[in-house]
């Protein structure tokens, strides 16, 4: 909706004066008073001192804070400074730091949150601690007026506590209801209430039994779970979205003569946008200078770069490799095809909401049951005793606090936090609060080649096979280029003296040897005959010659896959490069099972078609021809290198460049799978022994306390059980 | 007993002191940067004012 209606109103708009690219860097300088940088390398107290010790030394800049669990600073300046300036500052003392776009920071709306579960669990502790004082008199005998006074304080404490404290429970009750479910907050609402109202009943009427303690630890335990499941989803959104505000996109939009470096939010319709080689496009567009070539591999995951030159169609992420171009801007921002990409998989991902978690199922299973335990020993006794409502219902209350889900509310919010805070340590990242559980049931994994299982660094098969006296040649005239591909050979080569050597952007370079001229290039333009894999061409005294080449191997690859084969997982291979340079590599890392030449929408419907015979799929990808398969896949992974869309794709994201962290995350996730069912048997076991007391009307608040306590205590440090995996 | 009226209402008033003071420090963002915290008492050239806090 947003987008047509900026439409509209762009149309609608003809009167709007366009600013000079020159006038809105102004505006940005203006404004810009607080600065984020993100400081990788950050740690101990010195790097604390080291960091704000030089930028307050700093003219300009009025404060700075070292966020030391964030590995952030923030620098409030004044408004001429920009983070540009302040990364110099920050090397001189031996930090790497890089620009956060504050922008994308949105942890203020999780921080409320957090703060006000963190302010009622405050609340509960406090008010717990105050009444299981008073409550341990009373379980030691306390009488008559002695106990009605303090069942009455405890009263006064509990009441309030109640109110406030469960409010998250009663609300979410109160919505479950609404759509006509019997979610897991309805029998605890049901509990707070029934034994709060029961115990003031039981108070005014001088009886032995007040659950007031009862209520507000049930209160307690129960934020702590959702305080719990809470944190570890906020770190993940913090981390992930400094990912994102990591990469501020900026343009060189060209304003007559004069370059102008301006965010990809500033770029307007019709600026003319200058992209160096080596640098990204920032926008789609129509090339109408330069020649050059593009890499166009995040998009289609082929390897072999593309001739491009006035009239050429570039979209946003691809590579300009060799000339610089200068491109007229068709579509910037939210309308470019990369974020078009990205709302694409917003939709699929909603899809993926919809897994039902062991939490659920449980939760499923249990309500109705403890519902009707409860009423059935209160209509059970109510039967028995002739009509003794306040018996009855004393019973059925008991009935509820006993089976509370205490426990089952600290089953699994406790596992997930141990288990996502060992994989962080480990490089890995959750992005998605139901990932861990998919990646428990996962049997067959999907990798990407080009970019996720290789480098993307290109490296020469083959030179010994070239006669000797072309090697120094091929190396002169690899030195001439940026192209990564001369790159490559210039690292491995040797040189001698050539005249005339000049690089013809999209097409390779020349020179001449001995007044022959000699061509490094494309194998059109050198007259040769193109093969299948990457490569590039030389011609020297009328003949040809092909340098192929092939990719590093990811670090950490084939430790990757054969620890997931450890584990029982199946590997597959499904790329969009050429038939011959997938065949070759799989060959090399040992995958069997490989598809070449797959478009995107091949790629999803792969993984479909895999997820529709009942495999659980595992997608490992970073491009943008793998989102499709990352958003359908059952569970989906991609490296911190991969492109935004792919990042925003995928429920994990692999902070490091090695590949072996995949294999723990597996063997982790399914650790932590079994950790959450035992779990859930722990707390059932407490049950077990404790319903049949309440139904016998003799649980006293002391039982129910003690079987509270401890069966949150033990599922607890059961979750803190998971072990590192050792091959 | 009637110490009690005496060591009841102490009890609890210096709970909600406790309280207090935990819901101002939580109010202050005291609390957001743990790891930052056990490392800044380290440091020697710490001024003197409290440091500017974090929005």
């Amino acid at each position: 909706m947003a987008l047509t209606d900026d439409h509209v109103q762009l149309a609608a708009c003809p009167a709007c004066v366009v600013v000079s690219p020159s006038d809105r860097v102004a505006a940005i300088r203006a404004q810009a008073a607080r600065i984020m940088l993100s400081l990788p390398g950050a740690e101990g107290a010195g790097a604390i001192s080291a960091v704000e010790g030089a930028l307050r030394a700093f003219p300009g800049v009025r404060s700075a804070r070292v966020n030391l669990s964030l590995r952030r600073v923030t620098v409030e300046a004044e408004p001429h400074l920009v983070a540009a300036d302040l990364i110099p500052v920050l090397a001189a003392v031996g930090q790497e730091a890089h620009e956060l776009d504050p922008g994308l920071l949105s942890s203020t709306e999780t921080d409320r949150q957090g703060r006000a579960l963190l302010m009622r669990i405050g609340v509960a502790f406090f008010s717990m601690m105050n009444i299981m004082l008073l409550s341990v008199a009373v379980w030691s005998g306390a009488e008559d007026a002695t106990r009605d006074l303090f069942h009455f304080i405890s009263g006064v404490i509990a009441l309030p506590t109640v109110a406030f404290c469960g409010q998250p429970f009663f609300r979410s009750a109160w919505a479950s209801l609404r759509q006509g479910r019997l979610g897991m907050d309805v029998p605890i609402s049901l509990a707070l209430i029934l034994a709060s109202s029961i115990s003031v009943y039981e108070t005014l009427h001088s009886g032995e039994k007040a659950y007031f303690d009862a209520a507000v630890m049930l209160s307690f335990f129960l934020l702590l779970g959702r305080w719990l499941d809470h944190r570890s989803r906020a770190l993940a959104r913090s981390a992930a979205e400094e990912l994102a505000a990591l990469e501020v996109p900026r343009a060189i939009v060209l304003d007559g003569a004069k370059e102008v470096v301006l965010p990809i939010a500033e770029v307007a319709v019709g600026d003319l946008v200058l992209v160096r080689p080596g640098g990204r496009m920032p926008v789609d567009g129509v090339v109408t200078a330069g020649t050059s070539e593009i890499d166009r591999g995040l998009l289609t995951g082929e390897s072999l770069p593309v001739f491009a030159g006035p009239g050429t169609v570039v979209s946003a992420g691809e590579v300009n490799l060799t000339g610089p171009l200068t491109v007229q801007v068709t579509a910037a921002g939210r309308e470019s095809s990369l974020h078009r990409m990205a709302d694409l998989v917003a939709v699929a991902e909603s899809a993926k909401t919809r897994y039902t978690t062991l939490a659920d199922r449980a939760s499923r299973l249990y309500s109705p049951l403890v519902h009707l335990l409860s009423f059935s020993a209160f209509a059970f006794w109510m039967w028995k005793t002739g009509g003794d409502i306040r018996y009855a219902i004393n019973i059925s209350a008991a009935v509820l606090i006993i089976t509370c889900p205490c426990a089952l509310g600290l089953a699994v919010p406790a596992v997930i936090t141990a288990a996502s805070g060992k994989l962080f340590r480990k490089g890995v990242l959750i992005k998605n609060g139901t990932a861990l559980e998919r990646l428990a049931e996962v049997d067959t994994v999907v990798f990407d080649k080009t970019g996720t299982l290789t480098m993307g660094a290109p490296e020469p098969l083959g030179l010994e096979a070239l006669p000797a006296e072309a090697l120094p040649v091929l190396g002169a005239l690899a030195r001439a280029s940026a192209h990564p591909l001369a790159q490559a050979l210039a690292a491995r080569l040797p040189t001698t003296p050539l005249d005339d050597l000049r690089e013809v952007p999209g097409y390779g370079v020349e020179g001449r040897l001995n007044g022959a001229l000699v061509r490094l290039g494309r194998a059109e333009w050198v007259g040769a005959e193109a093969l299948a894999l990457t490569a590039t061409y030389l011609s020297l005294n009328g003949q040809t010659h092909a340098v192929a080449f092939t990719d590093h191997i990811r670090p950490g690859a084939e430790a990757a896959i054969a620890g997931l084969r450890a584990q029982g997982i199946a590997v597959r291979l499904v790329s969009g490069d050429t038939e011959a340079a997938v065949a070759a590599f799989a060959a090399r890392i040992g995958i069997a099972d490989w598809v070449a030449g797959a478009l995107p929408a091949e790629k999803a419907a792969l993984v479909q078609g895999l997820g529709a015979e009942g495999h659980k799929v595992l997608m490992v990808g970073d491009g943008l021809n793998d989102t499709g398969a990352l958003a359908a896949a059952h569970v989906s992974i991609s490296p911190a290198q991969a492109l935004d869309a792919a990042r925003v794709a995928s429920d994990i994201v692999l902070l490091g460049r090695d590949l072996s962290a995949i294999a723990d995350a597996v063997f982790i996730a399914r650790q932590a799978a079994r950790r959450m069912v035992q779990n859930f048997g722990i707390s059932a076991a407490y049950n077990v022994v404790a319903v049949p007391l309440a139904l016998v009307g003799a649980a006293t608040p002391l039982a129910a306390a003690l079987a509270m306590s401890l069966s949150s205590i033990s599922v607890s440090l059961n979750a803190l059980r998971l072990r590192p995996w050792r091959s | 007993m009637a110490i009690l009226t005496i060591l009841i209402p102490v009890s609890l008033f210096l709970g909600a002191v406790g309280l207090v003071a935990f819901l101002w420090a939580m109010r202050t963002h005291q609390f957001d940067d743990l790891q930052g915290d056990a490392h800044r008492i380290l440091l020697t050239d710490y001024d003197e004012k409290p440091a500017p806090k974090e929005k």
